[in-house]
């Protein structure tokens, strides 16, 4: 699996990706008015720089994503979670683009984030880290640019928090993201998803094991509190219709009547479990909590004297925007807000709200109306920025 | 809903018409633009910064799938959020009988553009007054093609309907052309009496007074 997927990129390219000490020259400020000295930052690239450094992609990723865009994940081997999309030849295409996605601060793959070192204290940062924004995740994405020796990119696309992402980059630094694809996404948390949010996190600490969050320090891992988060998380993820049609009300496949106890009975409660057991092997959970956190703060409008068209005013990023009809937790009013606000500041935007029955998740998955709307766009932003087109 | 293209990529009579009082270069918002086929000949041939604003999801994947910039909306909804004066020309084809508020989405027109570009199906027009008259029916034409029970049409309005619509909004009509059922252009004059009953469609540009 990993040998040719890998070679699609080239001799040179490393599946485990990159990293790099960033702020080493100036400290990186962050929203929490904290200064950290330094922060690595782990990072994978695709495809090649042109000389005029105008064909760069960023890939901002999810909640739990990471920058294994279209490379087998180094601890659970399974393919890239962007690989639909990013390939040679593929939407993303790797032959045309430079696409950079980097594991956000606070993450638990390489980038800086609680699980780490705190040079200060010699032991890991735990709750120690300072709370972080998604305002800091792109200052730091900045970073890396500026270390890469990109002024602007050509695209910033990402999906749910990468959208999160996507948008801010447009606030902060409008003149250095020419297009932006925020996806399945929102200006601001809504009340619902701080809330589900808490449910995670509350498990989490609920959990014997977490010990104030140095369970490294204990040589315990609060597994059952984060498996209780990412199955609470995990439904919201998806839709009823996908959720009913996967599983219905179907037993076990061993099981043909209930078991009247409180094992997984139902073929949904199997899933869930799977889901939350698995997760724990690749996430840490501090990191779940500092990440969320960051989440729950994001308010674009607030940010901005409480009108979100504020954050735009100017800009002259080409947007695309989209959603799906059955995503409820980032759902297409969120969305169209965002529209609304580019509107008032008569942005360039298009946006399209998908019919699809796959709920929040749909961004990741096989959906063409999608693909063939999000190809057309980039193609359109690439004839506008001088890109040569495909096949050229 | 309507076939936007004749062959060979040549627009339809009434949108060439519209295409052709479109100043080049200018920004045009396409309220309605179906999978695009209007403001992608405005770019190609006028080279204007078009924008669309679309119903139907397979209309605004096409649209944006060839490069257009369009969001999947409505008049009646995703018109207010746009600044004044953010367009030279704001064009409504074949849609104001289909709006909540008529008068507002008219209004919204004429505040984000500098002029707005309209047509619509004449309800005084000799068929369908034949139609309701002798038939008995609710007329089902060339240019009205839906029964009554699933028509998306819910503001009809006649020429002289929409005459007076502009006069009370104090609205200024710097073109009306009246036009029959190939799209060939009819004389409109005075009140439009004669438009009103041989018109299968009114085309209009309007500005604000004053």
């Amino acid at each position: 699996m990993s040998a040719p997927a890998s070679a699609a990129f080239g001799s040179d390219h490393n599946p485990l990706g990159l990293s790099v000490e960033l702020g080493l020259d100036r400290p990186i400020r962050l929203d929490c008015g904290v200064e950290m000295p330094s922060v690595i930052v782990a990072y994978q690239t695709y495809g090649r720089l042109n000389p005029e450094k105008s064909n760069a992609i960023l890939i901002c990723h999810a909640l739990t994503g990471d920058h294994y865009v279209a490379d087998p994940h180094p601890l659970t081997g399974k393919p890239g979670w962007w690989i639909d999309l990013v390939g040679p030849g593929k939407l993303l295409d790797t032959d045309r683009y430079f696409l950079i996605c980097s594991n956000v601060l606070g993450g638990c793959m390489g980038t800086t984030g609680p699980k780490d070192i705190n040079p200060a204290t010699g032991k890991p940062w735990g709750q120690g880290f300072p709370v972080i924004t998604v305002g800091d995740m792109v200052q730091v994405q900045a970073r890396l640019l500026d270390h890469l020796g990109i002024d602007q990119l050509f695209c910033a696309i990402g999906g749910s928090m990468g959208g999160m992402q996507v948008l801010e980059w447009c606030a902060s630094y409008p003149d250095r993201v020419f297009s932006a694809v925020p996806i399945a996404t929102a200006a601001r948390h809504s009340a619902q998803n701080i809330a589900f949010h808490e449910v995670g996190r509350q498990a989490i600490i609920a959990d014997p094991d977490w010990r104030n969050g140095e369970y490294q320090l204990h040589d315990t891992r609060p597994q059952r509190g984060l498996a209780v988060a990412r199955m609470a998380a995990h439904i919201t993820y998806l839709s009823e219709t996908a959720l009913h049609r996967k599983f219905g009300r179907n037993l076990q496949g061993d099981r043909d009547a209930f078991s009247y106890g409180f094992g997984a009975d139902f073929q949904v409660e199997s899933y869930l479990r799977h889901q939350g057991s698995t997760f724990v092997d690749r996430f840490d959970a501090n990191s779940y909590l500092y990440i969320t956190r960051a989440m729950d703060y994001f308010d674009l409008a607030a940010e901005h004297d409480g009108v979100l068209a504020n954050a735009f005013r100017g800009t002259k990023t080409r947007f695309c925007v989209a959603s799906f009809s059955s995503d409820w937790l980032f759902p297409t009013p969120e969305s169209r807000a965002v529209v609304h606000a580019l509107n008032a500041v008569a942005a360039n935007v298009s946006f399209v709200e998908i019919q699809s029955d796959k709920g929040h998740d749909a961004f990741l998955l096989d959906e063409p109306e999608f693909h063939a709307t999000l190809g057309g766009f980039i193609e359109g932003a690439a004839r506008h920025r001088g890109l040569p087109a495909r096949g050229g | 809903m309507m076939m936007m293209t004749l062959n060979n990529g040549a627009l339809r009579v009434d949108l060439k018409l519209i295409a052709d009082m479109v100043e080049p270069g200018s920004r045009v918002l396409d309220v309605g633009c179906g999978e695009g086929t209007l403001l992608s000949w405005l770019g190609k041939h006028k080279n204007v910064d078009g924008r669309g604003i679309e119903l139907s999801m397979a209309g605004v994947s096409a649209a944006v799938a060839q490069g257009l910039s369009v969001i999947q909306g409505d008049a009646d909804t995703d018109l207010k959020d746009y600044p004044a004066g953010a367009f030279d020309t704001v064009i409504l084809s074949q849609t104001l009988q289909a709006t909540r508020a008529p008068m507002d989405v008219l209004g919204n027109m004429l505040r984000i553009g500098r002029r707005a570009i309209i047509s619509f199906p004449n309800f005084g027009h000799w068929r369908v007054r034949a139609g309701l008259a002798v038939g008995g029916r609710m007329p089902v034409t060339d240019t009205l093609t839906y029964e009554w029970y699933d028509t998306p049409n819910i503001h009809f309005c006649t020429i002289r309907d929409f005459l007076e619509l502009c006069r009370v909004l104090n609205i200024r009509i710097d073109t009306g052309i009246a036009l029959d059922r190939d799209g060939g252009v009819l004389p409109m004059a005075g009140t439009g009496w004669l438009a009103n009953i041989f018109a299968a469609q009114g085309l209009f540009v309007l500005s604000r007074n004053g």
